[in-house]
């Protein structure tokens, strides 16, 4: 751990990855909480695996794969937003569908890539070392975009995420704010990307916020904190890597992981203690009060 | 003992010859009804009859493959910020980190329609309006107490007061609810329905329930669905009636008043 923040000190290259950590952390805190109470992983997962078609397709034709990934992530997004708006029938078949159809579009491109062959690796994994400092400002970019469309929108975004026909009949365009969601959450998977790698982006995307609604009970809270837990976790997770030289996307999952597990068994305990208390106290006032308010 | 046909002039809602059948089965068939403005009406009809499917319609969730709807002098999509709802599921998961005061407050969205656009440049606090419109509808429900818990630890009838205030907020001019009562013990059934007694003085109220004999104390006029409807005075309900909605095989209980 101790060489790791020397080296931080040192390597430029550090300092970026953790800059990288940082600014995924924002993504992950914000659109995660809604991915997770909005109950979507599957839809994000789909998202985020049909990205390697766009990044294929950018290695291709020689750009850079992250100018492919955006707009194949937003495509998906649409695709699959739409597929769960107007045939609800077979949504996990087709979703499931075009999961793996983007990933295979992408492998095509990548194997027929000319020259040079890329490596696929460190796209399904992350390499988080290797993130050029340009793409900080990309990521920066997209991360003020993201904030500012919700600090608009939350409250539309909070009714179509809690209960979409109730919002319907108050003539919130549910459609509309359903997709932008979507598309937030291909942004995100983006960003996300960077660090972990689009398979792993899921995990990263779920585990902060899911942890943070063991302690707190509202989604802007949930946010703040899963934020904070996912920039935690990303840097600690390089550190650790960084001295066993471990590669740092798998670690940082394993991480949250870890934390995951432990914080739902501590929830576990706290609330059967609370229920034993309160069946102590019940017994002790001697009353068997009906249920009644 | 005969159906009540009467012409209402410019009722607040106004169906004419309506049809729906989800995927091919008809679930309504030639549906007439008109209801007047301050009416109390009872909506009862056996389980599948279709009496849910006629709020939907109302609300404007569904779209009629014939005939017409006319809430409010407007299509039912056009209506229904007028309107209130209380369905009988809640269509959200019970651990939904919300407070009751948040869950009311979305029963305002619409209600001031200051574009999106604005916002973008000039996001918006809550309005003191909307916060004293929470405040009243959760104590016009008697939850006001339980403002600031979740939705995750309320009791049946406890979340039933919280939509029905949610309900209310956006002052509504007809109050619709399906079965606001299914979930909940007899004692606070009577509870809700003295409180939309009270409510009918402002807003007309359309409410399902499969309780014939109970509602038939509160509403004015009972609509029976079973794919079609047939309207009764609560005054003239007795066993033929009952016997027509439900069949042969229906057994009365008669309950002393």
């Amino acid at each position: 751990m101790e060489a790791f923040f020397t080296a931080l000190t040192q390597h430029a290259f550090l300092q970026t990855a953790v800059a990288t950590a940082l600014l995924a952390s924002i993504g992950c805190g914000v659109m995660g909480t809604y991915v997770v109470v909005k109950r979507i992983a599957f839809l994000a997962g789909g998202i985020a695996h049909s990205v390697l078609g766009g990044m294929g397709a950018a290695v291709y034709f020689g750009l850079d794969p992250l100018q492919g990934a955006l707009p194949a992530a937003v495509a998906a997004a649409l695709l699959i937003g739409w597929v769960r708006l107007h045939w609800r029938a077979q949504e996990d078949t087709l979703i499931s569908a075009l999961w793996a159809i983007g990933m295979a579009i992408g492998v095509l491109f990548i194997a027929k890539a000319p020259g040079y062959q890329a490596d696929l690796m460190s796209y399904l994994f992350g390499n988080i070392l290797l993130v050029p400092r340009e793409s900080l400002w990309f990521m920066l970019a997209l991360d003020v975009l993201l904030l500012m469309i919700v600090a608009v929108y939350h409250r539309q975004f909070l009714a179509v995420v809690f209960d979409e026909e109730f919002a319907r009949l108050r003539g919130v365009p549910v459609e509309f704010f359903y997709l932008l969601l979507l598309v937030l959450v291909a942004v995100t998977v983006v960003l996300l990307i960077q660090v972990v790698g689009l398979i792993l982006v899921l995990a990263l995307l779920t585990l902060p916020a899911a942890i943070a609604g063991h302690y707190v009970h509202s989604l802007g809270r949930m946010m703040l904190i899963a934020t904070l837990l996912g920039a935690v976790l990303g840097i600690s997770g390089l550190a650790l890597s960084y001295g066993p030289d471990l590669p740092a996307g798998p670690t940082i999952i394993l991480l949250a992981g870890a934390v995951y597990v432990a914080s739902a068994s501590f929830r576990q305990i706290l609330d059967r203690r609370r229920v034993r208390l309160a069946a102590a106290r019940h017994g002790a006032s001697g009353t068997t009060r009906e249920n009644g308010s | 003992m005969s159906p009540v046909i009467a012409p209402v002039i410019s009722p607040v809602i106004a169906i004419r010859a309506l049809s729906f059948s989800y995927a091919g089965v008809p679930t309504l068939t030639d549906i007439d009804l008109q209801v007047a403005d301050g009416e109390f009406l009872g909506i009862v009809g056996p389980n599948a009859g279709g009496k849910s499917t006629l709020l939907k319609l109302i609300l404007g969730l569904l779209q009629p493959q014939s005939g017409s709807i006319r809430v409010l002098q407007r299509s039912p999509v056009a209506a229904s910020r007028l309107l209130g709802y209380v369905p009988q599921h809640p269509s959200f998961p019970r651990d939904f980190p919300i407070s009751v005061e948040q869950v009311v407050l979305l029963g305002r969205m619409g209600r001031n329609r200051r574009g999106a656009a604005l916002d973008l440049v000039w996001p918006r606090r809550t309005p003191d309006v909307d916060r004293a419109a929470v405040h009243d509808a959760l104590a016009e429900v008697e939850a006001g107490d339980i403002a600031k818990r979740q939705i995750g630890s309320l009791s049946g009838g406890q979340l039933q007061r919280v939509l029905l205030a949610r309900a209310l907020v956006g002052e509504p001019r007809i109050l619709i609810l399906d079965e606001p009562t299914a979930n909940i013990d007899q004692r606070m059934e009577s509870e809700i329905f003295d409180l939309l007694k009270a409510l009918n003085a402002r807003m007309t109220i359309l409410v399902v329930s499969h309780d014939i004999a109970f509602i038939s104390n509160y509403v004015s006029r009972v609509a029976c669905v079973n794919r079609t409807l047939v309207c009764h005075r609560t005054d003239a309900i007795d066993g033929t009636v009952i016997q027509e909605l439900y069949g042969e095989s229906m057994r009365m209980i008669a309950h002393a008043q």
